[in-house]
């Protein structure tokens, strides 16, 4: 064929346990949309292991994960040991919400690559998923 | 990327692993300098064996929620599924939101149900460019029903006749009078008319004007896909359609019919950026006949008296 490759970021959004806040998780999906990411949204009370299976039949290059309820420590690793299990662990997973700043290291440590607080502004959050996705791509051998 | 990871990504998809189809799929989507030979080296009797069905309609009618339930009546006979849900990309960014899987995570879970979200990427009636390779994709792994969702529709968004076995026009009460079901378009070629909502003020005779305008009356089926009701009738009326157009042929000129207009639809995406430098070689002096200027453009590239 003569069209050329298309390299389009594709990102989950979800929010994983019983959060039911999902404003955080809608806005940043529309900002991603508004910058050419082609956006999976799943919506609210998912398990770690749907979101998973969902980030592996969609093929994203990344996961975002809101938590406005206090989870987050739980909650977030466990959606980095459940794309673990499933043989994906390369896909990263980035996280954002009401989360204190002592917590921050934790989730590193635990596998999060990137954690957005209150404050941080749409444009970092839309450049670390920029980021995320090339690192992802450039990693991959398929 | 080396034809020997091709083959094994293949080996892959034929084992049924989630994850070699979804890459299969996205290599294609990209236009990766080996989808065209990842296309060539499908199996060919998994996609003979298939069934496609096409579920369509306007936006909000039920479509999603509709193949979730389709979806459990045919995950209950053992059949592994695919779903293609289709939804629009933004003309400004280029972005999209897909956000049909939130209606079908009930089947999130099980490993034989494969959903693709697929953004439309700038093409117009109704399904993705994508869309029938990754049909053949899903089928080679594993997938004997298909289910695309198309993004919601008007009145002749008509892609998915071509691209489905059967295809399914999903409306719901309250959109229009009855003028609207006379209209020519697909209500003319849906093989189901399914009319959604059914528990809804008005879902009677919107069932009652469909009915008077269809061929026949038993095209007509109406459900309530959030609790279910209709669902059965309507898979064992798409099971006995099905087991007509196997027997009477109607299937197999279907797809010989669809692949002879994706064969010219694919020339004509080939012969486009010809026909783009070749145009503004033309010089052309504004026209009141541009189908005159269409000729000569054909004749430049050697085509003569289109």
């Amino acid at each position: 064929m003569t069209t050329d490759t298309t390299h389009k970021n594709r990102v989950l959004i979800g929010k994983a346990g019983l959060d039911g806040h999902d404003r955080g998780a809608k806005v940043i999906a529309r900002a991603l949309r508004d910058h050419g990411f082609e956006v999976i949204y799943t919506g609210i009370r998912r398990t770690p292991e749907e979101i998973a299976a969902a980030a592996i039949q969609e093929d994203v290059a990344a996961v975002g994960l809101s938590s406005l309820s206090g989870a987050h420590l739980r909650l977030f690793p466990a959606v980095v040991e459940a794309l673990r299990q499933a043989g994906a662990s390369d896909i990263p997973v980035l996280g954002g919400g009401v989360i204190p700043r002592e917590d921050v290291p934790l989730l590193i440590e635990a596998g999060i690559t990137e954690i957005f607080t209150p404050g941080t502004s749409v444009a970092t959050i839309v450049k670390a998923f920029t980021e995320a996705c090339a690192t992802h791509r450039s990693g991959r051998t398929l | 990327m080396t034809s020997a990871a091709i083959a094994s990504l293949l080996e892959r998809v034929h084992a049924r692993d989630p994850r070699a189809i979804s890459r299969a799929i996205s290599l294609v989507e990209d236009n990766h300098p080996q989808a065209d030979l990842i296309m060539s080296s499908l199996a060919k009797e998994p996609i003979e064996k298939m069934m496609v069905i096409g579920i369509t309609g306007p936006p909000g009618a039920g479509k999603s929620t509709l193949t979730g339930q389709l979806i459990s009546r045919f995950r209950a006979e053992g059949q592994r599924l695919g779903i293609i849900a289709i939804d629009p990309s933004s003309p400004i960014s280029g972005g999209a939101i897909l956000g049909d899987r939130v209606r079908m995570m009930q089947h999130a879970l099980d490993p034989d149900v494969l959903v693709r979200s697929m953004a439309t990427r700038g093409r117009l009636g109704g399904l993705c460019a994508a869309a029938g390779a990754t049909v053949r994709i899903m089928a080679n792994g594993g997938c004997s029903v298909i289910i695309i969702e198309t993004v919601g529709v008007g009145q002749s968004e008509m892609d998915i006749i071509r691209l489905a076995d059967l295809t399914l026009l999903v409306l719901a009460p309250g959109l229009g009078d009855d003028i609207q079901a006379m209209k020519a378009g697909l209500l003319e070629v849906a093989d189901l008319l399914v009319v959604n909502k059914a528990d809804c003020p008005g879902s009677e005779s919107l069932a009652l004007d469909l009915e008077s305008v269809a061929p026949d009356r038993s095209r007509v089926c109406q459900t309530d896909a959030l609790t279910g009701r209709g669902v059965v009738e309507l898979s064992s009326r798409l099971a006995s359609l099905d087991a007509e157009h196997r027997a009477d042929g109607t299937r197999t000129d279907r797809r010989v019919q669809a692949q002879e207009r994706e064969i010219v639809d694919l020339a004509i995406e080939l012969l486009r950026p010809r026909l783009d430098l070749a145009v503004s070689a033309l010089h052309s002096e504004p026209s009141t006949n541009p189908r005159h200027l269409a000729h000569e453009l054909l004749l430049r590239l050697g085509i003569p008296d289109a």
